[in-house]
């Protein structure tokens, strides 16, 4: 490794860093314009994390963030735009548990059935708007986006009170139980065994290993196979690709089906770790929020992962701002303003990283004229 | 040629107009001059200055050096705005409509008539009526933009320019997109403007266009002023010749290394694009161990055939083969692995990854052999290894394999895209201005290094707009000319007429 290398992974890290700082600066002063006390305020949320439970739920809400930014970011790097995660793995989410609690495995196999329903359920819902990209030529941001729409405004609530919904229940519609061979267990008694007290009622969720094997998964597909190759040389210059064999339509459409499957298992952890069916309590909102951690992440495997960890730990720590009488919709703010001005700091880094790649490369060639690459460059032809 | 008439002073002159850009002088010290009221050609092959020279005008880039007189007048040009306000207007190749507005609208945007803060409508319709009667032109104000044909748009784009006030219209190249009976119409048009006092300033490259339409003509070879004529006192062929120039590159005496095995051959390939014949009919073989190369001016079908013989456009009738076998349904993956090596013309755009590091650039179109493939996997070490290779082969200087490939000079760029295909060893090279853009040294270097594969067995088809490359390496010249191939020539003994008699359809 190095020093140019050196230099340009502190000048990546240095714009999540400058965005979070400017982050919390922007939120002391909505927290000051209301009345309240910022130091206060940080000093609870830094304080929070301070108990193994707090950290378990910390890391629990920050599974289903990271596999929603996984396949976000996985169809951004070829530049395709899946806002669909959101009804792909709901649908994915209620179709698995309805027939996870109807069929009946000795135990991996049944984890595995469930998980390759959702699985294929989102690739399908995702393949939808592929094919529509591929073939007519629909932006996939429309159609994701009605895709999400028919899903939560309609099809889950048709789909649960007329096929899905357990007949034995009167109170509130959900789908029949999983059995017990269908869930994933904790990972309390290897948390045990490390020598880790945990509380009764506090579950580290078995789906933190499947998170990041599948995040490895990601990396090791999209940097080091042809397919990964073929997705981001379409994502950078789609006409070079091309030229060079990528067929585009086989592109969009593997994408989207990929895509679709990893957001199959946005719903996942919680379905076989926490509730055990789909209810009417189910959360929403994960697509969303992964389309934010896979920006903040850079699409990048651990990027991501840490950009989960910290949405995780900011949604986590908004309780105790409650508990406080601190209004706790100051993380909303915070969440926002990081979104914003990363997406501003990471752009001037682009820029500084470009203009001394041109500088080194221009001493390499004994000072020979670079100024038109160097224009077009920082003019802005999006990489 | 030229005669002298009795007019005021010219209404636009440039005088001594320079404009250079890193690498290249696109205008070196031309003149021009444009009396009122006349249609005025400016005629030169792809790249000899024209549309810098317009752009100039246009106020769209200040010049290096020369002056602007309009009316006699010093002007400067800070923008095309300060161009517009002395009468001087423009109409691009492309047009620049908003296809979901009206007639009327389009032509108001971005100078509306006002009435309070709303648009005045009534005022601009009688405006807009009262131009189009004037100057003989048939359009209904309320059409929608997307309804109309490519003639009534252009029509459209001229009403624009003409509703700012324009006395001095530019047209760049305005009959390219016109099928026949469109060029009809505009020609009547233009006669109504020049009836009318404006003065039309008219960019083509087709002669017998030209020659119909002008009052005079000036020739642009390379950035200079080769001379102006009258079309009563000049034929196209001598202007063709004033295009190309009197002299052409001998070809270097060389043993013929073309062999009796067809690699590629096109039989009645045609290609029919929204109505338009882009491709005509194309017919011809490539050997092995022979370079054929393609002369034409740009835009008449050479990028279409390119894209066709890749797999990336599909050809509407015809067939094309590969070393004897069916290649016309083969997708382009299939083609390159049969050994199709690609040097595209527009690099930037068909050929690189421009942010991404070297070793990626160089498995473009590769990306799934060896040594930058091992089955599923990357090769990231073969990769890096062979890009090495290139990099100290063909001379691209690079601080490493890394570096990603916008921080290289357009020359390392090209020589790493040649060095690439080269050392893929392909059967069939589809060339696209291999040496564009690249410094003398490097660009002999690129000509031997072709030479040599040829004279291994390699096919080359060479798509080039350099006449010392086609004739110094072709071995047979094809010349296309509004999709068709129109001459096979001997590039040993073609004179400078008849190439461009052929280019510019000036031969019958």
């Amino acid at each position: 490794m190095n020093r140019a290398r050196l230099r340009r992974i502190g000048l990546s890290l240095l714009a999540p860093v400058a965005a979070f700082i400017f982050a919390v600066g922007i939120s002391s002063l909505a927290l000051w314009a209301s009345g309240n006390d910022p130091w206060t305020a940080w000093s609870e949320m830094l304080g929070y994390a301070n108990d193994t439970k707090r950290v378990i739920s910390i890391v629990n809400r920050a599974v289903p963030l990271y596999l929603s930014a996984l396949a976000v970011g996985f169809a951004f790097k070829m530049n395709l735009f899946n806002i669909g995660v959101e009804g792909q793995y709901q649908l994915a989410a209620v179709l698995a548990a309805s027939a996870g609690a109807a069929v009946d495995l000795p135990a991996p196999l049944h984890v595995l059935f469930i998980l390759i329903i959702a699985m294929g359920v989102g690739a399908g819902w995702a393949g939808i708007a592929g094919v529509l990209k591929a073939y007519r030529g629909v932006h996939e941001v429309i159609s994701t986006i009605m895709l999400n729409a028919i899903v939560t405004s309609g099809l889950l609530a048709y789909l649960l009170s007329s096929y899905l919904r357990d007949e034995s229940e009167t109170s509130i519609i959900k789908t029949p139980p999983i059995p017990e061979s269908g869930l994933m267990p904790s990972l309390n008694s290897w948390l045990d065994r490390l020598g880790v007290d945990v509380s009764p009622g506090s579950d580290l969720q078995g789906f933190v290993l499947v998170a990041m094997l599948i995040g490895l998964a990601f990396y090791v597909v999209v940097w080091r196979t042809r397919f990964g190759y073929d997705l981001r040389a379409s994502g950078v210059n789609p006409w070079a690709a091309q030229a060079s064999g990528v067929s585009p339509k086989g592109m969009i459409l593997r994408t989207m089906l990929v895509s679709g499957a990893l957001a199959g298992l946005v719903g996942m952890p919680q379905l076989l770790g926490f509730f055990g069916r789909y209810h009417q309590d189910f959360p929403t909102g994960l697509g969303f929020g992964g389309i934010a951690v896979a920006l903040l992440g850079r699409n990048n495997p651990i990027g991501m992962a840490i950009g989960a960890l910290l949405f995780g730990f900011l949604s986590a720590s908004a309780q105790i701002l409650d508990l406080n009488d601190i209004p706790k919709e100051i993380i909303d703010i915070m969440q926002a303003t990081i979104l914003l001005s990363v997406v501003v700091s990471y752009e001037v880094v682009r820029r500084m990283v470009a203009a001394s790649e041109i500088r080194a490369a221009a001493e390499a060639t004994e000072g020979m004229a670079t100024q038109p690459a160097r224009t077009a460059v920082l003019e802005g032809e999006k990489p | 040629m030229k005669t002298e008439r009795d007019v005021d002073a010219p209404v636009v002159e440039l005088r001594a107009i320079a404009k250079r850009f890193p690498g290249v002088v696109a205008n070196d010290h031309i003149d021009l001059v444009v009396r009122r009221g006349e249609v005025h050609a400016i005629v030169g092959e792809n790249g000899a200055g024209k549309s810098t020279l317009m752009k100039i005008l246009y106020g769209m880039q200040p010049p290096d050096e020369g002056t602007i007189l309009v009316d006699g007048a010093d002007v400067r040009f800070k923008s095309p705005r300060d161009a517009i306000a002395v009468g001087i207007g423009m109409v691009h190749q492309h047009f620049m409509l908003a296809d979901n507005l009206t007639v009327l609208e389009n032509v108001v945007l971005g100078s509306e008539p006002r009435r309070g803060l709303l648009l005045d409508t009534g005022a601009a319709r009688r405006r807009i009526v009262e131009l189009a009667d004037t100057y003989g032109m048939d359009i209904d104000p309320d059409e929608l933009v997307e309804t109309l044909s490519v003639g009534e748009r252009q029509r459209v784009e001229i009403l624009k320019v003409l509703y700012r006030g324009a006395r001095i219209l530019i047209l760049d190249e305005p009959t390219a997109v016109l099928v026949p009976h469109e060029v009809e119409d505009l020609f009547t048009s233009l006669a109504d403007l020049k009836a009318q006092g404006v003065t039309v300033i008219f960019i083509s490259h087709k002669l017998d266009e030209v020659l119909r339409i002008a009052d005079s003509i000036t020739v642009i070879r390379a950035g200079r002023t080769v001379g102006t004529a009258v079309p009563a006192e000049t034929t196209a062929r001598q202007l063709a010749e004033m295009m190309v120039g009197s002299e052409l590159p001998t070809p270097e005496t060389r043993g013929s290394t073309v062999t009796d095995v067809v690699e590629l051959e096109l039989s009645g390939v045609s290609l029919i694009d929204a109505g338009r014949t882009v491709i005509d009919d194309v017919s011809f073989r490539v050997r092995r161990g022979e370079v054929v190369g393609i002369a034409g001016v740009e835009g008449n079908g050479q990028t279409e055939l390119v894209d066709i013989i890749l797999g990336l456009t599909r050809p509407t009738s015809g067939t094309l083969a590969l070393a004897g076998h069916d290649i016309t349904d083969e997708p382009t993956r299939e083609r390159r692995h049969d050994g199709i090596g690609y040097i595209p013309a527009d690099r930037q755009r068909y050929g690189l990854l421009l942010p991404s590091p070297l070793w990626e650039n160089s498995m473009l179109g590769h990306q799934d052999t060896a040594p930058f493939a091992r089955g599923f996997w990357i090769n990231r070490h073969g990769a890096r290894e062979r890009t090495a290779t290139i990099m100290a082969e063909y001379d691209v200087r690079s601080p490493g394999v890394d570096t990603p490939a916008h921080a290289l000079s357009g020359g390392n760029q090209q020589k790493l895209i040649v060095g690439r295909e080269m050392s893929a060893a392909p059967q069939l090279l589809v060339a696209g201005h291999p040496t564009r853009g690249i410094d003398v040294g490097a660009q002999a270097a690129v000509w031997e290094q072709l030479r040599t594969a040829r004279g291994n067995g390699l096919a080359v088809l060479l798509v080039s707009a350099d006449l010392e490359e086609l004739i110094g390496l072709s071995d047979t010249l094809l010349v296309m000319y509004r999709g068709r191939i129109v001459a096979q020539l001997d590039p040993a003994a073609v004179t400078p007429q008849e190439l461009g008699a052929h280019m510019t359809g000036a031969a019958a």
